[in-house]
């Protein structure tokens, strides 16, 4: 007890910078490039998944810029959570912090299914008979990155900006490879997008493609997760975010382009791995081994995000005492949220282990999709209530309200697309989200520390 | 057995050892310190910790 006496709190440690900002965005995202992304052309084509993936470009940027925005005043562990709780209130920020963690669990158990599936396949590859045991490979990765997690931030999101950077120049190689910039190309994009392969399901196969377009970006709004680590939150996290978006919509277009020029649009729609099947086409084994490598790193640095991101927003819930506050711990040597990462370890195990990639994967974009559904509301809330001359921003973003407006519109026609393909998840999701709702607002509220809450040197709102 | 079955083998001893570390380690840091300190973190304090670990 002796430490406990010489220093009296213990917080998060605040060490990181601007690359680590990037790497947490598009590292937990940029897996949707190297598989998923390509589901949204089985929907509807080839062309359906560009207009998808432009489309989603466009929701993902207006939330990068309503986000940079709010949190570069909001620097605290949450991101999102902890936003909404000083802006619109405590049941909205109950339920915006469910929506993290569900959609940060799933995908990282997604991501530890993916593990064990390529592990499989470089075993298949290698001549390896009946296939291999891919639990032990899923349970590694977990565990791996947990003790990551557990051990240190810096250590975390340094590994997470090497990892990243591999996996995204293995893209960009991928494309300038095959592109025919340096000679002639593979790519055959006048015999595979033309006719009836160009959008075969019509323009109703566009907009059902949007489900999977989401997949391209899904998870950037992470970034703010770090607000409470990074040492300069003003600057960091919005050059970090939007930084972030733009590398994501160059890596989508390249893969598309890419991808599409190298295979048959019903092919392309079902593949397991769709980047390292083109390295695969493009016939030269030293481009397949780091496309291979790069699927690898990009799941990783994505499951790798998400276990640091799900953890500090059920950390900020706990010492908020939303959650019991037994969760609000900081390890005083490693300055983690500790028991957090701990205590979903086995959630994302159960899920990994025991649930369809589809289903997991399916969970994880509705809650995101609530999330940014809330975002909207939660900007036009902010700047109505602090107008731009009562609070300082590190970063204000243009044309408001209009990127809320075209968010909100996306959003709709994102719950439509996903309706479309997965109708029953999306009512067992929003009624799963209205039970805990008023579980939250008749017994768990009588326990949080309300008088901690608000915590921003902000002014009152205006109006109040 | 081929490489591919001591791989196994080597990913669930690997997991296993790292959950250990973890466990043994939460174990330990629970028993150390004041369950007051540990849950002593507050949003917005953050830049007057910083400022007094830098002092020293």
């Amino acid at each position: 007890m002796a430490k406990a006496e010489k220093i009296e709190h213990v917080g998060l440690a605040r060490v990181l910078g601007p690359a680590h900002v990037w790497a947490l965005g598009v590292g937990i995202v940029l897996v949707g490039e190297y598989m998923g992304w390509n589901f949204a052309v089985g929907k509807g084509g080839a062309y359906a998944a560009l207009m998808a993936c432009w489309f989603a470009g466009i929701l993902y940027t207006c939330v990068a810029m309503i986000d940079s925005e709010v949190t570069s005043t909001v620097a605290a562990a949450g991101g999102q959570y902890t936003q909404a709780k000083h802006i619109v209130g405590p049941l909205m920020a109950f339920n915006v912090g469910l929506y993290l963690v569900f959609a940060y669990t799933m995908l990282e158990a997604a991501n530890a299914i993916t593990v064990g599936f390529l592990v499989d396949t470089v075993a298949t590859m290698s001549g390896h008979q009946g296939g291999v045991d891919q639990r032990p490979f899923i349970i590694l990765s977990i565990m791996f990155l947990a003790w990551l997690n557990y051990r240190g931030v810096l250590a975390t999101l340094t590994f997470n900006l090497v990892i990243t950077a591999i996996a995204f120049t293995a893209v960009v190689v991928l494309f300038l490879t095959t592109a025919g910039i340096f000679g002639a190309g593979p790519l055959r994009h006048a015999d595979l997008l033309s006719g009836q392969a160009a959008l075969p399901y019509g323009w109703l196969g566009v907009l059902a493609s949007m489900h999977f377009g989401l997949w391209f970006y899904l998870g950037i709004e992470g970034t703010t997760q770090a607000a409470e680590e990074v040492r300069s939150p003003a600057r960091a996290l919005p050059f970090g975010t939007l930084a972030g978006v733009m590398t994501l919509a160059i890596a989508a277009t390249l893969t598309w382009y890419v991808c599409a020029g190298l295979m048959p649009w019903e092919y392309l729609g079902q593949s397991g791995v769709p980047l390292f099947d083109a390295a695969r086409l493009s016939g030269s084994y030293g481009l397949m081994v780091f496309l291979g490598i790069g699927t690898l790193f990009a799941t990783l640095a994505s499951a790798n995000g998400c276990i640091n991101d799900a953890s500090r927003a059920w950390f900020a819930m706990g010492r908020d005492r939303y959650l019991p506050g037994w969760f609000g711990a900081v390890h005083p040597k490693y300055r983690t949220p500790y028991r957090s990462i701990i205590f979903l370890v086995p959630i994302a195990l159960i899920f990994a282990l025991g649930a369809p990639l589809d289903q997991v994967v399916t969970f994880s974009i509705l809650s995101g999709l609530l999330e940014y559904t809330f975002m909207p509301l939660n900007i036009i809330l902010f700047r109505r209530k602090w107008p731009l001359d009562t609070i300082k921003r590190g970063y204000e973003h243009p044309f408001h309200p209009l990127p809320a407006m075209v968010l909100l519109g996306l959003c709709g026609l994102a719950f439509f697309a996903v309706f479309l393909g997965y109708g029953t998840q999306l009512v067992a999701m929003i009624a799963f989200y209205i039970v805990v709702s008023l579980w939250f607002h008749f017994w768990r509220y009588r326990f949080v520390n309300r008088g901690a809450q608000f915590t921003m040197p902000w002014p009152k709102p205006r109006g109040y | 057995m081929d490489l591919w079955d001591y791989l196994e083998l080597a990913a669930w001893a690997a997991s296993a050892l790292f959950g250990l570390f973890i466990v043994i380690d939460w174990i330990r840091t629970d028993s150390t310190y004041d369950e007051e300190f540990l849950t002593s973190s507050r949003e917005g304090e953050l830049e007057a910790l910083t400022e007094e670990q830098h002092r020293g």
